[in-house]
């Protein structure tokens, strides 16, 4: 079953599980299943309006999925979606 | 309150002046303690992706935060924080620092390289619950 690695600032939200093993065959429907399971998660991944919040980066085994088939790439066995929100900023 | 070995401090630091006049950056390994404060194991420098202007923007590559996160794991380490420089600026964040934080729990470490000699390190939390009302609170760094 795929398996998705939880930040540490969301992990309040999820049980306080690092990851969570969710049965799903694409990453949309893993995001889901997610969101169904921890429901306090939801509103810091998507925005209202159902879309994903633009700093939280999804990356499926080691690639972004936003340059595979986005939430229709396609999971196997033993995958790793990893939920990264963004690090950056600057002095001015 | 943030825990920092001599070493890493000196280590995150050093990258500063290593970059400048460009902006370093890097990710803080180590536990979440039953207190509230954050104690750092291991210091991971990363490439700041901001080639577009790096006197004064860093990113981290997500992909190179994952390896960093995995190996992490392995050693039974978090992610509890991230360092960065401001060249020629002082140590305080700044609105674009806040508005670009989203790991609430974790601190942020900045140091001032003043004419490529670090100078002041501080460290600040970002806090609250969701974006409309996080905010950084200045932390004690405390060398162990």
């Amino acid at each position: 079953m795929p398996q998705i690695q939880i930040p540490s600032p969301l992990r309040q939200y999820s049980g306080k599980q690092a990851s969570v093993a969710v049965p799903a065959t694409t990453v949309g429907e893993a995001l889901a299943v997610l969101v169904t399971q921890h429901p306090d998660l939801k509103r810091h991944l998507y925005t209202e309006e159902g879309k994903l919040r633009a700093f939280v980066n999804v990356y499926v085994n080691d690639e972004d999925m936003r340059y595979l088939q986005k939430e229709a790439t396609a999971l196997n066995d033993g995958d790793t979606i990893s939920i990264v929100p963004s690090i950056a900023g600057g002095c001015c | 309150m943030l825990k920092l070995s001599q070493s890493a401090h000196i280590s995150l630091r050093q990258h500063g002046e290593e970059t400048y006049p460009y902006e370093c950056c890097g990710v803080l390994l180590g536990r979440f303690d039953d207190d509230g404060s954050r104690t750092v194991a291991r210091v991971a420098p990363c490439g700041n992706t901001r080639a577009d202007s790096p006197h004064n923007r860093y990113s981290i590559d997500p992909k190179e935060l994952i390896g960093i996160q995995r190996e992490g794991r392995e050693r039974g380490e978090d992610i509890v924080g991230f360092y960065h420089s401001h060249p020629d600026h002082p140590a305080q964040w700044s609105p674009t620092d806040l508005a670009e934080a989203h790991w609430f729990g974790c601190s942020y470490v900045i140091t001032s390289v003043e004419q490529g000699k670090a100078a002041i390190t501080n460290s600040f939390e970002l806090v609250g619950t969701d974006e409309a009302e996080k905010k950084f609170e200045d932390e004690e760094i405390r060398l162990v």
